[in-house]
Order: C-alpha cells, then sequence, then structure tokens
C-alpha cells in the first residue's frame, strides 16, 4: 500500500496548541454523546486548566456541565475561597458532595489511615455523588504522567455499575473515535487532558494567564518541619510531637489535596514562571509528596480499580 | 537578588520559544522481548527525562527480579500484573521533550494476544519505531507489527536493530537484518524507513551516538526523532470539518462547532454542507480567544455561516477541490479485535467522524500478514486483518483512509455489549449489487451525484439543451410536461426541467452554475467544471 505524501506546505500546531485542539474535541464528543455529563472539579491547577478547555469548547455558548467538587471537608481553606470565587466568575453550576455520615462518625486520616480515609471521603462520596445526580460520564483533570497505572488508562475509561475499572479489559480507543456506549448504570470517566505533562500544564496556565489557587505560590506559611517534609497545620488533629513547634517557612504546594495528607515544598517560586523554572530544575516527581500513592505498591492501581478517579 | 533581574527576560524568552516547540508521536513496537520498554526507559533516563524518585522505585522492584543494575523496562510497564510477568499487556502513554521537539510515546505490547491494544497506539502515531533483536532477526511479529503500522497509515519508520552488544556489535549482523526486512517493507510499499543498530540496554545510538560501532556513522535515534519532518496525520484532502454540535448560546448566534480534519478555511470561503449539499460562505470562525482569520486542521473552531442551513451533528462541512465520497456501500480493511470471531455476515453499529448508525459487515477475505496476499476465510479471529464490504443505513461522507486518517476511519460497536469490535479503514465505495430491496434517495445520490430539483428555464430549445448536458455528465435527467410532473420527478430525485417563458434563467451555463451554487450536484465524479457546458 502506498500512501501519498501532500505535496502542499503544511501548518502544523505548537504542541500546546496540539494538545488543546485535542481535549476540546473530547469535551464537544461527550456533550454531544451522553445524557447528563459532570466535570469533577478538584481546584487543582489541572481543574482550572479544564475548565478553562470547557468554556473555550463551547464558546460563545455557556459551559453546558455542572461542575462537581467531592469536599472531604479536609480541604485548605483557599481552595474552597477559590472555587466559590472562580466557578461564580466563570458562571459555572457548582455541586459541592460531602460524605457527611462518615464525617459524622469521625472519618480523619490519623484515626483510620489514608487508605480507608480516602475510601470513605473521596471513593465513596464520589461513586454517591455520581449516582445521585445519575450522571452518565464524569469528566476528570488526571493525566497519564502522574502515576504508572495512569499512563494505561484510556481517555474514555468505561466503568461498570459499581464504577470499578477493569485495566485488563479496556476498549481499544483508535484515532479521536471513542466508544461512549453504556448500559444502564455504567458510566464513563473521560480524562481529556490525558496527554498532558506537568510541565505542559504549567506552560498552558501561563501562556493563558488562567487562574490558579494561591497555594501554590511560595509565601511564609505554618508548616510542621519533619525532615524534608512540611506538615501544614491547618487541622486540630494533626498530631504535633512532643516540643513540636509550627514554623513559618517559605514553601508552597506543588499538588493540592487534603491538608493532612499533602506536604509542602520549600519554594521561593511565586510566579509562575519561576514555577516552571523549579520544576525544569526539580528531580522528583509531582505526587510523590501525596502521602496516599505510596501507601502500597500499585496503590493507586487498586484505587481506581475500586472507583477512585 | 541582581542575578535573577538579568535573567528573567531570557527565561520569559525560553518559556515563549518552549511553548511554540512541535509535537511528534510515536509508538514502539516488535515482538515481545525485543526490548520495547527498556528502549523507552533508556530514552527517558539518557535524556534526563526521568524523575529520581521513579528511578528509585524501578531499583526497588529490580532487586526482586534477575535484572542488571536498574532494569529500565520498569519505568514504562505500570499494571501489576506487567510487572509481576515482567511484560507488556496494554498500550502506556509516555512523555518527554528535549530542547527542540516534545514527544507522545504509545509503548504498545509485543505480544500476539495484545496485537488490538498495539493497533490503538499506532492509530494516532506520526512515526513508528519497529524493534528488532539482532540475534532473532525477523520475527513474525516484526512483519505483522510493520504490516499495521503500513495499514495504519504511519508514514515514517525507523528500524531499530537491538540487542547489538549481545552479538557483538558486529556489522554483518546488522546489514544481515536490515536487508532481509527492507525487503519486506519494500511489499508493503512503505514510506521512509530509517535502519540502525542500536543497544537499548547499553545504550548505544540511543541518546548518544556509539562508539563502539564506529562502522555505523548515522544519527542516533534521539537525533533522528528530533529532526525528522512531523505532521505525519495531515491529511492530502480539501477543508473537512465533521460538525460535532450546533452552539446556538442566544438567536442572535448559530455556529457549527467541530474540528477542522484537513485543509484549511477562511472567513468568506465557500463550504458545502453534507447530506444536504446545500453552500454558504463563512462569515465568522468563533473562538474563545477572538474570531480567526484562518483555521487549520487540527483546530476546534465554530463556523458562523451566512446561511441559515439545516446542520446537524453528524454533517459534514467542506470546501475546495475534491468531494469527499457520499456512500452507504464501501470496501474497507478491518482489523477485528472482539474475542467472539466476526463470522461471514453480522450487524453492528458503525462510529465515523461524529455520526453512529446501523451496519452490516460482509467478509471478503482474510489478509496473510507475512505473504500479503489475501486468503478465504470463514471467518476473522481476533487480531487478524481482513477486507470486508461495509452497507450502512445512513450514507457517509467520506475519503479512503489514504487520503485522509479520519474521514476515512471507522470503529465497529457491538450493539449488545457495547465493546468495540474492530477498527477500519476505508478503501473505496463501492457499486450496490442489482437488487438489494428498495432503491434509497442516499443510493440514488450515490450513484447520480446529485439529488432531485426542479429547473425552470425560458425556452423549450434550452431545455432540451440542459438535459443534453446534464444527461452527458451522468445525471438523471428529464423534461417535464407539467409543473406536477416535474414535482414527482423531483421527488425521486431525478432533474426535472421545467420549461417557464418568466424563468430567470437565461442559458445553460447559468443553469449549471446554479445547481453547483445551490449545492444539488454534490458527487466528484459528476461535477465538472470545466467551461465546456
Amino acid at each position: 500500500m502506498v500512501y501519498t505524501e501532500t505535496s502542499t506546505i503544511m501548518q502544523t500546531l505548537s504542541h500546546l496548541k496540539a494538545l488543546e485542539a485535542e481535549s476540546i474535541h473530547i469535551l464537544r464528543e461527550v456533550v454531544s454523546e451522553f445524557q447528563r455529563p459532570v466535570m469533577l472539579y478538584s481546584i487543582g491547577k489541572d481543574s482550572s486548566v479544564l475548565l478553562r478547555l470547557a468554556q473555550k469548547a463551547f464558546y460563545p455558548g455557556p459551559i453546558p456541565f455542572p461542575l462537581l467538587h467531592v469536599d472531604t471537608s479536609y480541604k485548605f481553606r483557599e481552595m474552597i475561597e477559590f472555587r466559590d470565587a472562580c466557578t461564580r466568575q466563570v458562571g459555572a453550576r457548582l455541586i459541592v458532595h460531602t460524605n457527611r455520615q462518615a464525617l459524622d462518625d469521625g472519618a480523619q486520616p490519623f484515626r483510620l489511615g489514608t487508605q480507608r480515609c480516602c475510601g470513605l471521603l473521596k471513593t465513596q462520596a464520589l461513586l454517591d455523588a455520581l449516582r445521585a445526580g445519575g450522571f452518565d460520564a464524569a469528566i476528570g483533570g488526571a493525566r497519564r504522567d502522574e502515576e504508572r497505572s495512569r499512563a494505561k488508562e484510556r481517555i474514555y475509561s468505561f466503568r461498570d455499575v459499581h464504577g470499578q475499572w477493569d485495566p485488563k479489559n479496556q476498549r481499544p480507543e483508535l484515532w479521536n473515535l471513542f466508544n461512549g456506549r453504556i448500559g444502564p448504570g455504567e458510566s464513563i470517566r473521560v480524562f481529556p487532558l490525558s496527554n498532558w505533562t506537568e510541565l505542559d500544564v504549567w506552560h498552558y496556565i501561563h501562556r493563558d494567564n488562567i487562574p490558579i489557587v494561591p497555594l501554590y505560590f511560595a509565601k511564609e506559611r505554618l508548616m510542621l518541619v519533619r525532615g524534608e517534609t512540611l506538615v501544614p497545620v491547618e487541622q486540630p488533629f494533626i498530631p504535633v510531637l512532643p516540643g513540636e513547634k509550627p514554623r513559618l517557612v517559605r514553601c508552597r504546594m506543588r499538588s493540592l489535596g487534603c491538608s493532612p495528607c499533602t506536604g509542602a515544598i520549600r519554594s521561593d517560586a511565586d510566579t509562575v514562571p519561576k514555577i516552571i523554572e523549579e520544576l525544569i530544575a526539580a528531580r522528583r516527581s509531582e505526587r510523590e509528596n501525596r502521602v496516599i500513592d505510596h501507601d502500597q505498591d500499585g496503590s493507586m492501581e487498586i484505587k481506581k480499580r475500586e472507583g477512585y478517579f | 537578588m541582581a542575578t535573577r533581574a538579568v535573567l528573567e527576560p531570557a527565561f520569559e524568552q525560553y518559556l515563549a520559544r518552549d511553548g511554540e516547540k512541535g509535537l511528534l508521536r510515536f509508538l514502539t513496537c516488535g515482538s515481545v522481548d525485543d526490548g520495547k520498554s527498556t528502549l523507552i526507559g533508556r530514552l527517558l533516563f539518557d535524556s534526563r527525562n526521568v524523575f529520581e524518585d521513579q528511578v528509585q522505585a524501578a531499583a526497588k522492584a529490580t532487586r526482586n527480579r534477575a535484572a542488571g543494575e536498574v532494569d529500565l523496562s520498569l519505568l514504562t510497564d505500570g499494571l501489576r500484573a506487567e510487572r509481576e510477568q515482567g511484560i507488556t499487556i496494554d498500550v502506556a502513554y509516555r512523555y518527554f521533550a528535549t530542547a527542540r521537539r516534545k514527544f507522545i510515546i504509545a509503548d504498545t505490547p509485543g505480544h500476539e494476544q495484545y496485537t488490538r491494544n498495539m493497533a490503538t497506539g499506532a492509530s494516532t502515531a506520526d512515526l513508528a519505531i519497529l524493534l528488532i533483536d539482532a540475534r532473532q532477526g525477523v520475527l513474525p511479529q516484526s512483519r505483522r507489527h510493520a504490516f499495521i503500522c503500513s495499514l495504519l497509515g504511519i508514514p515514517r519508520f525507523v528500524v531499530a536493530i537491538n540487542k547489538m552488544d549481545a552479538a557483538g556489535y558486529h556489522r554483518a549482523v546488522f546489514e544481515r537484518v536490515r536487508d532481509e526486512f527492507a525487503g519486506f517493507l519494500a511489499k508493503l510499499g512503505s514510506p521512509q524507513a530509517y535502519f540502525l543498530p542500536i543497544s537499548a540496554l547499553a545504550g548505544d545510538n540511543v541518546v548518544a551516538r556509539s562508539r563502539r560501532m564506529p562502522w555505523f556513522d548515522g544519527p542516533s535515534l534521539l537525533e533522528h526523532l528530533e529532526t525528522v519532518e512531523s505532521g505525519g496525520l495531515q491529511a492530502s484532502t480539501g477543508f473537512r470539518m465533521p460538525v460535532q454540535c450546533v452552539s446556538r448560546p442566544d438567536h442572535a448566534f448559530r455556529g457549527y462547532a467541530g474540528q477542522v480534519v484537513s485543509g484549511a478555511i477562511h472567513p468568506g470561503d465557500m463550504v458545502t454542507a453534507l447530506p444536504s449539499g446545500r453552500r454558504s460562505h463563512v462569515r465568522r470562525i468563533a473562538t474563545f480567544d477572538g474570531d480567526l482569520a484562518e483555521a487549520f486542521a487540527p483546530m476546534p473552531v465554530t463556523l458562523e455561516l451566512e446561511d441559515p442551513l439545516d446542520i446537524s451533528r453528524g454533517d459534514l462541512l467542506f470546501a475546495g477541490s475534491g468531494h469527499p465520497h457520499m456512500a452507504g456501500r464501501f470496501e474497507a480493511h478491518l482489523i477485528w479485535m472482539d474475542p467472539r470471531p466476526l463470522d461471514a455476515r453480522r450487524r453492528c453499529l458503525l462510529k465515523h467522524t461524529t455520526q453512529t448508525v446501523a451496519a452490516e459487515v460482509t467478509l471478503r477475505h482474510r489478509v496473510d500478514i507475512h505473504t500479503l496476499h489475501a486468503e478465504a476465510a470463514p471467518a476473522l479471529e481476533m487480531n487478524a486483518i481482513g477486507v470486508v464490504e461495509m452497507v450502512t443505513t445512513k450514507a457517509l461522507f467520506f475519503d479512503s483512509y489514504r487520503l485522509n486518517r479520519i474521514t476515512g476511519s471507522f470503529i465497529l460497536i457491538d450493539p449488545e455489549t457495547n465493546a468495540t469490535l474492530a477498527a477500519g479503514m476505508i478503501l473505496q465505495p463501492v457499486a450496490a449489487p442489482a437488487g438489494s430491496g428498495p432503491v434509497t434517495a442516499a443510493e440514488r445520490m450515490a450513484r447520480w451525484g446529485h439529488r432531485g430539483a426542479v429547473i425552470e428555464i425560458e425556452t423549450a430549445s434550452l431545455a432540451v439543451a440542459l438535459e443534453r448536458a446534464l444527461f452527458d455528465h451522468g445525471c438523471s435527467v428529464a423534461v417535464a410536461a407539467s409543473r406536477s410532473a416535474a414535482s414527482a420527478l423531483k421527488g425521486a430525485g431525478i432533474l426535472a426541467i421545467l420549461v417557464t417563458p418568466s424563468a430567470p434563467l437565461r442559458d445553460v451555463a447559468a443553469a449549471l452554475r446554479q445547481l453547483q451554487q445551490q449545492g444539488v450536484l454534490v458527487s466528484r465524479d459528476t461535477v465538472s467544471t470545466g467551461g465546456g457546458i
């Protein structure tokens, strides 16, 4: 078979524009092919990018799906303030869901361990919220470069009636033709940022001037300093060791989760270009300071099989 | 800090430059144990794209196995089952960048039973790296993968003959494998291939050029990847945009949202919509970042047209020379991906661009991946490749896959299990066999290249001249005796010419122009823009 090369001079897009194009195509497909899509909004930088892409995909119309925030109640205060301001400004409909029952029963990471705490406040809460809303497609900001099992996941990730992922039996995903057909109770998790890297996300935030939570920028914050680890002291239940006192440290968050499980890093990076400069110099990967990924070998894969994003 | 103030403008410049870097998507394939995962690990490691903690995690896992110092393949194998068995099951995507380019790697499985996952990785790649173990030589799986890559239209190959360290870095070994495989690629009619000897394990010719093979003076793998022409996915058809959705935020605006899949479009350009065949001009190319003076593939846009055309999801907008086919019957290559084989005939759903239609697939023959010959077969098993005839309940608007990887591709879906059954690559439309039920409007349109219309023209002699001109171009045309007869003919998809003394049309050329402008004539085969008539 002979494939002809085009003889005309071809214009090509920069890698950021090419990634943007792919993501917008995906978002439009989701809205066109599902009855009740929803966008998972975690307030982090990836969610900020996803939100901007949704604005672009449907411009000049409004974003045609609600945003869902699964609030464990242990998020940083600044995250919640940013969430409310940002969604109001964009004009998006926001749904906030919390596993009240588990919190009333005293769920927190130091009592239950991070695995069980995440299971109840994130995975269970998410599945409950998706069921309550009758959502058949949930759009999330996960990227394949974050973690080894994510690198294997499709852009359209099929979930059974229990919200579970079967990594060994994924639908082949060819070209830009997504198979979003599902049976009753089944759903698809959609990852429009699959092919973006952490660095791409930052470049895009810089280029498009996208607002992000101030926690990403370095400033003096009260931290418990434990060797290399900086533990934020937002929640009263953080166990303080004898003689230990929070200190003001110039630092920032590299990724945002629940405050008890998110370590800060020492940093002077208080602008987006400085963050990018720091990242290029960095030799440690992004999720490393997220305790939950390391509690067991292949732990993210296990969480995902159970229904975690 | 004074130094920072000096450095910052330079860094800003770096950021601006870096944002404009191009993108190359490639896949790695080859037989199992040819060292794909190790090669990627080496590429990432030597180009300093791996994080320290990832290397530590790989080193920790290495102790459980009998590999070298750090098993670089562990940097990529992501699933527990894969790490346990030491093989790659599913396609994994990896990302890295150098100062020149950003790369997306699809690391695909070598085992035959996971061929469908390999095809997944190949469908979006614009370059394929085929690994061959220098000691094993060309294996059946090497040929299979080369064939699939070629079938999926990947325009560039790199053939990396690996494990040269275990073959004594001998030139003769490299040349023997190269010559054997070059012969096979020639049979595929394959695109440019760059052959090079490497050792992923020892790092020869991966990032840095090898000093242990002075007899080879070509660029290293990474040097080649950084400089090879990219943009392989671009098609050689004119402007095409399948409509994804219609944007109607208020009564003042109606836009058609979609991704430009080939060609370019500008405000003022004339576009034709299929299936209606109606035409209009582009008023605005609307985007969040402002209206554009030009959009080209693969940009996502929202087009506002001058006239209100009845367009919805699944329709196709196109412009320029070269019309897409519009047909409900075509021939295609198929890679079967379901555990249940394709029997001689099967009903299923077909997704093509932005529409999903019911379809029937009939197996013509299987393709032998070693000889590339057609062979009769009662069924197509999982991972087998065949040629099929597809009949859809609605006409599709397509190009052959050879010309356009987006408008020429489709997937088949099982209507009961919703599984993705197959990947299809369109070869060409085929004529319907005689006597297959009632003739549909789509079939008439596909055959004649036009829809039904009444053409009013001033005199009887002009009517005869016009009838002759259209007939000679393959149209179904007749001069009608009355308005009601004309209307009936139109309903049957025929061009009905009606003599009306007050008609504004006074010559044949004007009538033809009008038919084209109104989009009555749509087929590429019957529209002649040559000035003869």
